[in-house]
């Protein structure tokens, strides 16, 4: 800020001494001892909104921009076109009715003295208002409105406090502050000024602190341009956006030099983009002998432990070279890469080592092992589950082959369930956990596995969510299904059901991948009869406890509620459609989603919608007669005494004829248009013959006829769930 | 900037033997105790009882030793570079955690003839939990241009008890930053002392103990063993239950938890062995806790701090 004196532009006329307009500008930063990368975006948002709450209660937020900062030491915060002070606010506190607070005589009676005394003024300064109740006596009051720089101090404490983690800590004592880490400054500053306030037994200043090696220490701040610039001099640049986009333009640099291909990863480099205060990527190598070793082992490594981009050369295939984010300006003496390709060398001889160690005996062997090891207390170890899995895979891929699908293999489904699990008790493994299923096969396949086995195991865990490919082969797709048919069934027998947010067994994930993988791949499988199987299995095998039909069901209905979900979220379909398909049946969903596009395509035709809502009015007056049991009650034709009843009975028994061959020739689409054909007879049954008559045999008939037309046209989808309301 | 440069082979670095002096002499310039090894097997320095039982309570307290710490589990025969049945730890507690703490840790590995200017020295978040102790803390560990070196702890939980003050735990991997320090490709090259290396003085070691730990070690016998040192845990802190007046300030608390650290590395025997499934481990692992917080609670009882803290708030 310039003295006037010392400012040599001339004034004309008064300047403008407006003080309520003048914006003040603050900076906030929290300064911390290294804040893990993964909770900085979150925590970026949440500081954000907590400042928008805070002012916006205390009415400062008009016209006030709010932006939000973050790196590995520190959270930030510009706040931009603050007022100085608050408006003072009057407002009128209301006391008794004016008839109680006067007497005859015109005093002030004792309700008006002590009503003035409580509020502070004089009884003369009372006035009256109108209430819906009456007059009353008000006392005036006027709320100061407080200065920009007490409510800062005020509510920036409780930004801190109300920001949430995971997991957080104490560092000065039991009763003191929590946080992610120890608070180590508190940088303040409104309009130049510091604010003094303070928060976990640090004082709030005008200082902030540079990069550890590469700046100076202490850094004096007095706005958001300073503040930026003076940290961007001292090895940290404060927005991440930045710092990204320093990411991405090494990398490629560096690949572009080199002729890499670099694996988009997101993930990766959003990680790197909060790991480091001034990120430059460097670039390394590692002996091509390595190359030996699985890709996928190779990139676990280099990026799930290392964090660095592994890259390809120009033939698409794994480079010995790797790109890594480091928290420096520069690698001048090349130490830092020269250090990180000895870590890297370390790693991969341990994962040579391991994969030597492994192959001293077959993987088969392994089996012996997988007995100590538990899948679930109750449900014994994993070999009692891969008995379990063989045992449904084995009915699977049977069923498949009697279908007529040779490429169904029982034997190979057999071993590649025998074998899926071993990899589970291997030192590669042991290791790297995330390389569960991929190591079974790289070794199976090592080992002379047929590729058809090899690939199932390696693929067998998936998906693993609703964008993961499912396994490529049928084999693969029969040890999945297997696979988690049984972790469903057996963790339900027990009692482990998923509730809420806890799902240890991750089982919400499995029956997506049962639904994903039959639909996808097209697979012919009864629902309620594999389940059956998976309860065959739990009663032949460990634990030899079948499943109660309750249990059963549950099952079913867990699995069929992913495919909802599927079929709404994914592929956009409604919520009645979805309804009307699944209460026609849902027991082969690949059958059910053919039902379901037929549906929706017919959905649009002018007889659909009218027909919907006769079958609702149906199923209703079914319900209201209490029909009861229709079975074995036919249609008399002699009792008809109404054209219109004929000649629905007639264009039933056509279209019943018609659409058992469309439906048997899968040709829904056809199924449903001559179902919809049946508008008008349906409509002129409504419009002309009254059902609920009191000749109960005539009554009877006409629900008997109503009936069956429900039954016979809602095998594909049941209309009268059309244009039925989500239900919450 | 192409990494072709590669420190030149020469006897660069400390020796094994003097990168422990120089982390003795800084840390008893910061007025640490200098402890010794802890006599009875531990698979981490955290178990030593200057850790584990010093972090009770509100006594303000510094302290810094070696502790060779075993695993059996870890053991490859000697044959792999980078791991070891038994491994050296640098550990360092300060109770109270001073506020500087990270720079006074910075510091030491400049005392190491680390220039941090011109390495990538990083904190990523590691928690650090023992499920056998009821202890746990949260922190980092400290990579060296991506070589783990320290894992830094702020303790808030041991033998099942709050701590309040918290203490602040460093520790060093000592033969990794020797490693780094000598720029050797496997730890048994590392020169131990001007004329040893420690292949010469340790490969024996790791080779024997590995047969031992993973072939030949009777597991009906080990299993007898830990029965036989919980029970001796569970009668001593019996009979500090029962005690009363001056018996019970010099009640052998201290034995009981001698008992404890030996159940806990007869545990990672048998698990090395590979004898134990899952649900069993959680169950051995339980009962090793019990005794642990058992004995912290009569530890800190005993030393007369904030009695039982947690349990006046529960």
């Amino acid at each position: 800020m310039t003295p006037a004196g010392n400012n040599g532009a001339k004034k004309s006329g008064k300047r403008s001494e407006s003080k309520a307009e003048k914006k003040l500008e603050l900076v906030f930063e929290i300064g911390c001892e290294e804040i893990p990368a993964g909770m900085l975006p979150r925590a970026t948002e949440e500081l954000h909104t907590n400042i928008i709450k805070l002012l916006t209660a205390e009415n400062l937020m008009e016209g006030v921009t709010v932006e939000t900062f973050s790196g590995p030491r520190r959270l930030s915060a510009w706040v931009c076109g603050l007022i100085a002070k608050q408006e003072d606010v009057t407002s009128d506190v209301t006391g008794p009715p004016k008839s109680v607070a006067f007497d005859k005589a015109g005093a002030p009676t004792r309700a008006a003295l002590s009503f003035a005394e409580k509020q502070g003024v004089r009884v003369e300064d009372l006035h009256s208002i109108q209430t819906p109740k009456g007059e009353y006596l008000a006392a005036r009051q006027v709320r100061r409105g407080r200065t920009a720089e007490e409510i800062l101090c005020d509510i920036l404490p409780r930004a801190i406090h109300d920001l949430t983690w995971p997991r957080s800590m104490t560092w000065t004592g039991i009763d003191g502050a929590r946080f992610i880490r120890p608070i180590r400054w508190l940088l303040a500053v409104l309009d130049g000024r510091p604010l003094k306030f303070s928060y976990g037994g640090v004082s709030s200043g005008d200082k902030t602190f540079g990069h550890r090696f590469i700046g100076k220490g202490e850094l004096t701040v007095r706005n958001f341009e300073e503040y930026e610039k003076k940290l961007g001099a001292n090895g940290v640049i404060v927005r991440p956006q930045a710092r990204r986009e320093k990411i991405e333009r090494e990398l490629a640099q560096l690949a572009r030099k080199n002729g890499f291909q670099i694996h988009e990863d997101a993930a990766l480099e959003n990680l790197v983009c909060y790991l480091n205060e001034y990120p430059t990527v460097i670039e390394g190598e590692f002996d091509s002998e390595f190359l030996n070793l699985p890709d996928e082992i190779l990139v676990t490594v280099m990026r799930d432990h290392q964090k660095y981009f592994a890259v390809e050369n120009s033939r698409g295939e794994l480079a010995p070279n790797f790109l890594a984010v480091i928290n420096l300006a520069r690698d001048s003496r090349g130490l830092v890469g020269a250090g990180h390709e000895r870590v890297l060398r370390a790693r991969f001889a341990d994962a040579q080592f391991f994969w030597a160690a492994d192959q001293k005996h077959p993987l088969v062997d392994n089996l012996a092992k997988l007995e100590r090891v538990t899948y679930e207390s109750r449900l014994g170890s994993y070999l009692d589950k891969v008995e379990r899995v063989r045992s449904i895979a084995r009915w699977l891929t049977e069923q498949w082959y009697s279908s007529g699908m040779i490429e169904a293999h029982v034997a190979e489904a057999d071993r590649a369930a025998e074998l899926a699990k071993c990899d589970l008790a291997t030192e590669m493994v042991r290791e790297f956990p995330e390389l569960q299923g991929i190591v079974g096969g790289l070794y199976s396949l090592a080992q002379g596995e047929p590729d058809e086995v090899a690939d199932a195991i390696y693929d067998h865990y998936r998906p693993v969510g609703l964008t993961d490919p499912i396994p490529r082969n049928v084999t693969g797709c029969a040890v999945a299904l297997a696979d988690k048919l049984d972790s469903i069934a057996g963790c339900f027998t027990v009692g482990v059901v998923p509730t809420g947010s806890s799902d240890p067994y991750a089982l919400r994930r499995a029956a997506l991948g049962i639904v994903k993988i039959i639909m996808e791949k097209k697979l012919p499988v009864s629902l309620s009869l594999a389940v059956g199987a998976a309860a065959k299995a739990l009663l032949v095998h460990k634990p030899k406890k079948g499943m109660t039909t309750e249990q059963e069901s549950q099952v079913l209905e867990f699995i069929l509620e992913r495919a909802r979900f599927i079929l709404r979220d994914r592929d956009g379909f409604a919520y009645d459609e979805v309804n009307a398909v699944f209460r026609a049946g849902a027991e082969d969903l690949v059958d059910a989603q053919k039902r379901l596009m037929a549906l929706k395509s017919i959905r649009k035709s002018k007889n659909f919608e009218p027909l919907a809502v006769s079958f609702k009015r149906v199923r209703k007056i079914l319900e209201k007669a209490e029909l009861g049991k229709a079975d074995g009650r036919r249609v008399q034709v002699e009792l008809f005494d109404h054209d219109a009843e004929r000649e629905l009975y007639a264009a039933m028994r056509d279209a019943a004829a018609r659409v058992r061959t469309a439906k048997r020739g899968g040709r829904y689409q056809e199924a449903l248009e001559i179902i919809a054909g049946l508008r008008k007879a349906v409509d002129k049954f409504f419009e002309e013959v009254m059902v609920m008559v009191d000749d109960e045999r005539i009554r009877t008939n006409r629900l008997t006829l109503l009936s069956e037309l429900l039954k016979e046209f809602t095998t594909v989808a049941d209309f009268s769930e059309i244009g039925a309301e989500e239900r919450r | 900037m192409k990494i072709k440069v590669k420190l030149e082979k020469k006897n660069v670095g400390l020796n094994f033997q003097d990168l422990i002096l120089r982390l003795l002499q800084f840390w008893a310039d910061q007025n640490c105790v200098l402890q010794q090894p802890y006599d009875v097997e531990v698979g981490a320095g955290t178990m030593h009882p200057e850790t584990f039982l010093r972090v009770l309570g509100p006594q303000p307290y510094r302290v810094a030793f070696v502790q060779p710490s075993r695993r059996p589990a870890d053991g490859r025969y000697g044959e792999n570079p980078n791991r070891l049945y038994k491994h050296s730890q640098f550990q360092v507690v300060l109770k109270p955690s001073p506020a500087d703490i990270q720079d006074i840790y910075l510091k030491s590995l400049e005392a190491l003839g680390i220039d941090l200017r011109v390495h990538d020295i990083r904190f990523e978040e590691d928690n650090w939990e023992s499920p056998t102790l009821g202890a746990w803390g949260i922190g980092w560990q400290v990579l060296l241009d991506g070589l783990e070196i320290t894992q830094f702890t702020y303790f808030q939980q041991s033998g099942g008890i709050d701590l309040d003050p918290i203490s602040v735990e460093l520790t060093y991997g000592l033969e990794r930053i020797c490693v780094f320090l000598q720029d050797v490709d496997s730890v048994y090259d590392l020169r131990w002392s001007a004329d040893k290396t420690y292949g010469q003085i340790r490969l024996a070691e790791e080779q024997q103990f590995s047969v031992y730990s993973f072939d030949k070690s009777d597991a009906v016998a080990i299993r007898a063993e830990f029965d036989l040192h919980e029970k001796q845990a569970k009668e001593l802190l019996e009979g500090f239950a029962a005690s009363k007046g001056e018996t019970r300030t010099k009640y052998p608390v201290l034995a009981a938890y001698d008992h404890c650290l030996k159940c806990s590395h007869l545990f990672n025997l048998l698990d090395a062995r590979g004898v134990i499934s899952t649900t069993e481990r959680a169950a051995l692992m339980a009962r090793v806790r019990g005794a642990a917080c058992k004995t912290a609670a009569a530890y800190l009882e005993q030393i007369g701090g904030p009695a039982k803290r947690r349990e006046l708030r529960a």
